[in-house]
C-alpha cells in the first residue's frame, strides 16, 4: 500500500509481522480510521475532543444524532438443534420513518448470525467488520472460532464503541449461532458497554422489544420445532409492531415482510421471501380473526 | 559487510540459494478444469498445508520454506481483507494480490542478506472459464500470468512439460485431478534430464516427487475454486470425497497414460524442443530463453538464466 489521504504510509512489513489473528487488532493499528465509532482521531471529524458534536451547539448535535435513521426491533427464540433470528423492516429518523425495507438480521458466518438495533450507520460498520473478523480469523488459523469466543469478539468490538454511544451513536447486537458440539443454538445480548449476555430460550432487543418479549413469553415452549419457533418470531414482531411505532408491521401492500434467518446443522439460512412473505400473511390471516393474536391457557394444565 | 561484493555477484549467489531451496520442494501444480480451479500437491500433512484460500474467489498455493509462505500467505489474507474492508468483496483482485506479493518479494530480495526461498500461485476463478486467472510469483518478485496451468517447485519444468501434453481446456474435475497425477509423476521419474533441462535449478536438485502413481489421498492435498459457489469458492478435497475422485480419475487415464509411457521418457531429454514447443507459453521464463515479444518484461531478462542480466 502507498501513502494515503491522511499523509500517513502504510507499509508492507505491518502485513508480514507476526500477531494475533485478529482483523480488528490489526486495523487498530494500521488504519484506527476504518473502525467504525470514529475511533480514530479524524481532523474535522464528527467527534471532538470536548465530547460535543459540532451542528449549533451541544443541543444542535443532539438533534442531528436523534434523527440519525435507528433500527429497531429484533426477535430471536431457540429452538430444537437452533435457532431462529428475526427482524421488522423499519427504521426510524426521529418521528419520521426513514426506510421501509431495511433489513438489520445479517449472517455473521457459517454458523452464526447477528441483528443490530440502535444507530443503522454504526451498526452496518460492525456488522461488515465482525464478518470480516470471523472470516480473518478462520483464515489465519485454519479453524472457525468458537461460538463463546465469537460472543467475547463481538462484545469487546461494541465495548470499543463506548465513546460514541455515550454520544448518541450507540449500537446493540443480538448475536446467535449453532454450537457443533452440542447441537443447541445459543442466544447472546450486549449493552452499549459490551457483554456478552448469554439469553436462555429467547430474547427480543430495540424499540419493540418489550411488547415482542411479552408476546414471546407466552408463545415460546421449549424444543421447539424450527417452524413454530419462526411463527412464534413473527407473532411477536406483529406485536412489537402493533404498539410500538417504530417497529413496521408486515407491508402487504409493497410486500415487504419480517427477515427470517435460522440457524441449524446444516448452517446459516437466510428465508427466501417467498417463505417469509407465507409467515407473515400466515399471522395476518389470523390476526384477521383475532386481532390480539393467539389466546395462551390462562391455567397451567400440564 | 568486511569485504566489497559487486551487486551482480550478490544477486546471482542469492538466486542460487533461493533456486536451490525451491528445487529442492516437491512440484505443485494448479490447473483449469470445466468447474474451476484445480490445486494438487503431495503433502503428508493433513494441518500445514500448502494450499490455501486467501479471499471469496481466490486460492495461494506455494512451495518452499513453511514458515516463509505461511508468513506471505497471512500476509496476503490481511491485505486482501483490508481491501476487500475498505471498498467492497469484489474489489479484491488476484491481479492486486499477485503485485503486492510481487512488490513484497523484489523487496525482500534485494533488500535482505537471505532471499525467501519459496514460489507462489495465486489463482482466483472467474464468473466464466475464461476469466480464471493464474500468477506465479517467484522468490525475486517476478510475476508470469500462466494461462491455463501452472506446474512450480521441485521439477518444475518436466512437470509443466508433462501436463502441457495432457491439459485441455474444459477437462472434468475428476479427468484435470488425472492430469494432475501424471504430471506429478513426470517430475519423479525424469531425473536423468534434470541437469540438462534445468539449468540452474535443476543441476543440484535431489528431491524428487517419489512415486506419484501410487499417492494416496493421505500424502495429497487437493483443493478446489468452485465456480458454481456464491461468496467462498475455496474447498478443499478429502477423505471419502478425495479417495472417489482418484479412483475415477485413474480409471479414466489408466488407458490414455499407458499409450504415453513408451515415448514419455525421450520427450523432456531435449530441452531445444522442449523450449519450442512452449514457446507461446512462457513456463518457466528462468530455466529457458523467454520468447521475444513488445511486451515489458514482467520477468527475468531474456538468457539470464538466474534473472540476472548478462553482462
Amino acid at each position: 500500500m502507498g501513502g494515503y489521504f491522511d499523509g500517513t504510509v502504510r507499509r508492507p512489513a505491518a502485513f508480514m509481522a507476526a500477531r494475533v489473528p485478529s482483523f480488528t487488532d490489526f486495523l487498530t493499528t494500521y488504519a484506527p480510521d476504518l473502525l467504525p465509532g470514529f475511533r480514530g482521531s479524524l481532523p474535522g471529524g464528527l467527534m471532538l475532543p470536548g465530547g460535543t458534536l459540532p451542528g449549533g451547539g451541544p443541543d444542535g448535535g443532539v438533534e442531528l444524532v436523534k434523527n440519525l435513521p435507528h433500527a429497531t426491533t429484533i426477535v430471536a427464540a431457540s429452538c430444537e438443534h437452533g435457532v431462529v433470528l428475526a427482524g421488522d423492516r423499519r427504521s426510524t429518523a426521529g418521528n419520521m420513518i426513514a426506510k421501509r425495507d431495511v433489513e438489520k438480521v445479517f449472517r455473521s458466518d457459517e454458523f452464526s448470525a447477528m441483528g443490530i438495533a440502535g444507530v443503522a450507520s454504526v451498526g452496518l460498520e460492525f456488522v461488515r467488520l465482525f464478518q470480516v473478523e470471523l472470516e480473518h480469523y478462520e483464515k489465519m488459523e485454519g479453524r472457525s472460532l468458537s461460538l463463546e469466543g465469537k460472543a467475547n469478539r463481538l462484545a469487546t468490538m461494541i465495548r470499543g464503541n463506548i465513546g460514541g454511544a455515550m454520544q448518541g451513536l450507540a449500537v446493540v447486537p443480538l448475536f446467535v449461532g449453532f454450537e457443533e458440539e452440542t447441537g443447541t443454538g445459543r442466544i447472546f445480548s450486549y449493552d452499549v458497554a459490551g457483554g456478552p449476555y448469554e439469553e436462555h430460550r429467547f430474547h427480543s432487543i430495540g424499540s419493540g422489544s418489550v411488547f415482542a418479549k411479552s408476546a414471546l413469553k407466552k408463545l415460546y415452549y421449549d424444543d421447539m420445532q424450527v417452524q413454530d419457533a419462526v411463527l412464534a418470531c413473527v407473532q411477536a414482531l406483529y406485536d412489537a409492531a402493533d404498539d410500538d411505532s417504530a417497529t413496521g408491521g408486515p407491508d402487504l401492500t409493497r410486500r415487504i415482510f419480517p427477515v427470517i434467518a435460522t440457524i441449524t446443522e446444516d448452517g446459516f439460512r437466510r428465508l427466501p421471501d417467498a417463505e417469509s412473505a407465507e409467515y407473515a400473511q400466515q399471522v395476518v390471516a389470523s390476526r384477521m380473526q383475532s386481532p390480539d393474536g393467539p389466546l395462551a391457557p390462562l391455567r397451567t394444565n400440564r | 559487510m568486511p569485504f566489497y561484493v559487486s551487486p551482480e555477484q550478490a544477486m546471482r549467489d542469492k538466486a542460487d540459494y533461493a533456486r536451490k531451496g525451491v528445487a529442492r520442494s516437491r512440484s505443485s501444480v494448479v490447473l483449469q478444469y470445466a468447474g474451476g480451479i484445480l490445486m494438487v500437491t503431495p503433502n503428508a500433512s493433513s494441518v500445514l498445508h500448502k494450499i490455501s484460500e486467501l479471499y471469496d474467489r481466490i486460492a495461494f498455493a506455494a512451495v518452499g520454506r513453511y514458515n516463509e509462505y505461511e508468513t506471505l500467505r497471512k500476509a496476503g489474507v490481511t491485505y486482501a481483507d483490508v481491501t476487500g474492508y475498505q471498498f467492497d468483496r469484489g474489489d479484491v483482485t488476484a491481479r492486486g494480490v499477485a503485485n503486492w506479493y510481487a512488490q513484497t518479494l523484489g523487496g525482500i530480495a534485494t533488500e535482505s542478506i537471505k532471499p525467501y526461498e519459496v514460489e507462489i500461485v495465486v489463482a482466483e476463478v472467474g464468473t466464466q472459464p475464461d476469466a480464471d486467472q493464474i500468477y506465479r510469483i517467484t522468490w525475486d518478485g517476478s510475476v508470469t500470468d500462466e494461462p491455463g496451468f501452472v506446474a512450480f517447485g521441485g521439477q518444475a519444468d518436466l512437470v509443466a512439460a508433462e501436463l502441457k501434453e495432457r491439459f485441455s481446456d474444459g477437462m472434468s474435475l475428476s479427468e484435470a485431478l488425472g492430469a494432475a497425477l501424471a504430471a506429478l509423476s513426470a517430475g519423479s521419474t525424469g531425473s536423468p534430464a534434470a541437469s540438462s533441462a534445468g539449468s540452474s535449478a535443476g543441476s543440484s536438485a535431489p528431491g524428487g516427487n517419489g512415486d506419484q502413481a501410487g499417492l494416496t489421498a493421505a500424502q495429497l492435498e487437493v483443493a478446489i475454486l468452485d465456480r458454481a459457489r456464491a461468496h467462498r469458492t475455496f474447498r478443499r478435497l478429502r477423505g471419502v470425497r478425495l479417495e472417489e475422485l482418484l479412483a475415477e480419475s485413474r480409471d479414466a487415464t489408466s488407458g490414455a497414460a499407458e499409450g504415453e509411457e513408451a515415448e514419455a521418457p525421450g520427450t523432456p531429454a531435449a530441452p531445444g524442443d522442449a523450449a519450442a514447443a512452449e514457446g507461446d507459453t512462457a513456463q518457466d521464463a528462468g530455466s529457458k530463453s523467454a520468447p521475444e515479444t513488445d511486451e515489458p518484461p514482467t520477468g527475468p531478462a531474456p538468457g539470464g538464466a538466474d534473472g540476472i542480466p548478462r553482462l
